[in-house]
């Protein structure tokens, strides 16, 4: 029996667990599943709780649901994995052995990194909407703050849906007004970017949005630390941004078992051929989602996209066949933008997002980097479609390669 | 894109002043571009400029926080070798392209 292992089992791993059981012979091929929890998030509805938008149990399903039969599921967390062996150990002493291992196991928020972040005033004044905990946390503080200074930070690049804080601003802007109190707070946008966003047809559109909501953004800021009694974020050249409340993404790291097995770089990323999604210095292990080292976003889309090329190149490699699928960096994010409005962005490695129409040229229904209602529809239909379709690995009528048609391309 | 004579020779530049070709970059050159900043290379300065170089060509994406981690320099040190935009300007004074964040 040869045996194939998936470390974790979040949206990557659970997709390539559905793909490979489906095409593999169950007399020849074991597949194993490890991961250390039980539950899996809809991580994209995280977002929403702190507005009441989505409670818990819209966004929280057990893991198991979504594994076929056939699939071994370990949970447990891992001590580390041994390449010169083939093996995986656990945490719990047991060993697995492997013909293809498939790293699968994210990336996450790291608070402790930056001084000051886990202090005193932590999931008081101070939270992230990453976590399930954190996302509950912030809003029962929202149910009755008053007003004052909401901060919006960046600790570093890279972090999982880079598009996350500009749609948590613009719902937060949304939901002060509402609650009529929209003109006692005041909003900033703190990122170590030179803008909103990172490429810049986009940014262009978006630092539009964010300044008709009168949200400030301060660019170019990196956090050194936060400082607890004066309720300021202070900057590696000592600038300083005064916050009542802070909304943060602390530094993303990926799993220490990464640099306990010493396969990582700085951040715990593993190395990976951005084309193949073979891991750079192993033949028989690969890499998907947010755990690797990827020049594309760390999202649910890039995971999807990608998994349908690994797919290919893993059948490729048990075949001894030459790996021909190559995964185009491709990138789709619904970005809300409040008041029922949504934008979407479509990219890859090498096409920045562009204005146009998705995913039918010409007519859409969605529109790129336009903000409509029916991409905000968009948005709230996925949640379904993650659950009852992606999730299980079934084909979705977007093709995983980006297309230029449709897009326009403009010059900034 | 245009042309730029840089320490006596003719380089390709970007519209903001980066190098387009990493290859026609010397030492004469980043000494020359650094004097524009008012920062006078030290052999510390060099030694970044040289890790930029290296990660950069070895196909790695450039962060702050990655220089601050490779035990030349920490992050605080890296604002104080390069005043107003650390990773911009040392980028450039090494011949690279301008950092881009890769979403």
């Amino acid at each position: 029996m040869k045996k194939i292992v998936i470390l974790g089992g979040g949206t990557a791993g659970t997709i390539m667990a559905n793909k490979l059981r489906k095409a593999l012979d169950r007399e020849e091929w074991s597949i194993t599943v490890v991961d250390k929890h039980n539950n899996h998030y809809y991580q994209p509805g995280f977002l929403f709780i702190p507005f009441e938008i989505y409670t818990r149990n819209d966004v929280i399903k057990p893991k198991s649901d979504f594994f076929p039969p056939g699939v071994n599921v370990i949970y447990s967390a891992i001590d580390k994995i041994v390449p010169a062996e083939n093996k995986v150990l656990l945490s719990d002493g047991k060993i697995l052995g492997y013909d293809y291992l498939i790293i699968a196991t994210g990336t996450d928020i790291r608070p402790d990194e930056t001084p000051g972040l886990k202090g005193r005033l932590w999931q008081k004044d101070i939270f992230d909407f990453y976590t399930i905990e954190g996302a509950l946390a912030l809003q029962r503080f929202l149910k009755t703050w008053q007003g004052g200074k909401m901060v919006m930070a960046i600790v570093d690049m890279p972090f999982k849906c880079p598009v996350a804080p500009i749609e948590f601003v613009c719902l937060a802007e949304e939901f002060f007004t509402r609650k009529g109190i929209r003109d006692k707070v005041e909003i900033r946008f703190v990122t170590p970017l030179p803008g909103a966003f990172t490429k810049p047809v986009a940014t262009k559109m978006l630092n539009e949005l964010l300044t008709e909501k009168n949200i400030q953004v301060i660019p170019d800021f990196y956090i050194e630390r936060i400082d607890n009694e004066k309720k300021t974020l202070v900057s590696y050249d000592e600038r300083e941004v005064p916050f009542d409340l802070l909304t943060i993404v602390p530094l993303n790291k990926g799993d220490d078992m990464i640099a306990r097995s010493g396969i990582g770089d700085d951040l715990n990323y593993v190395p990976t051929d951005k084309h193949t999604l073979r891991a750079r210095d192993f033949e028989n292990i690969f890499v998907i989602g947010d755990a690797s080292d990827i020049p594309t976003s760390k999202a649910g889309s890039v995971a999807h996209f990608s998994a349908e090329i690994l797919f290919e190149n893993i059948m490729s490699a048990i075949e001894n066949r030459p790996m021909t699928a190559s995964f185009d960096g491709h990138s789709n994010c619904y970005i809300e933008t409040g008041y029922g409005k949504g934008a979407l962005i479509d990219f890859n490695y090498d096409t920045e997002p562009l204005p146009g129409t998705f995913p039918l040229p010409g007519i859409g229904p969605f529109g790129l980097l336009k903000n409509t209602k029916i991409n905000h529809y968009g948005k709230i239909m996925f949640r379904w479609i993650y659950w009852h379709i992606l999730l299980k690995g079934r084909a979705l009528p977007i093709e995983a390669e980006m297309t230029m048609a449709g897009k326009k391309k403009i010059e900034v | 894109m245009a042309e730029k004579v840089i320490a006596g020779k003719t380089v390709q530049v970007n519209d903001e002043g980066y190098f387009t070709d990493p290859s026609q970059w010397t030492k004469e050159m980043a000494a020359e571009m650094a004097k524009e900043y008012g920062i006078e290379l030290t052999d510390k300065h060099y030694q970044v400029i040289d890790f930029l170089r290296e990660r950069y060509l070895a196909g790695e994406a450039l962060t702050i926080r990655r220089v601050g981690n490779s035990g030349i320099v920490d992050i605080k040190g890296l604002y104080q070798l390069f005043p107003g935009g650390p990773l911009k300007i040392s980028s450039k004074l090494a011949g690279i392209p301008k950092p881009a964040s890769c979403v």
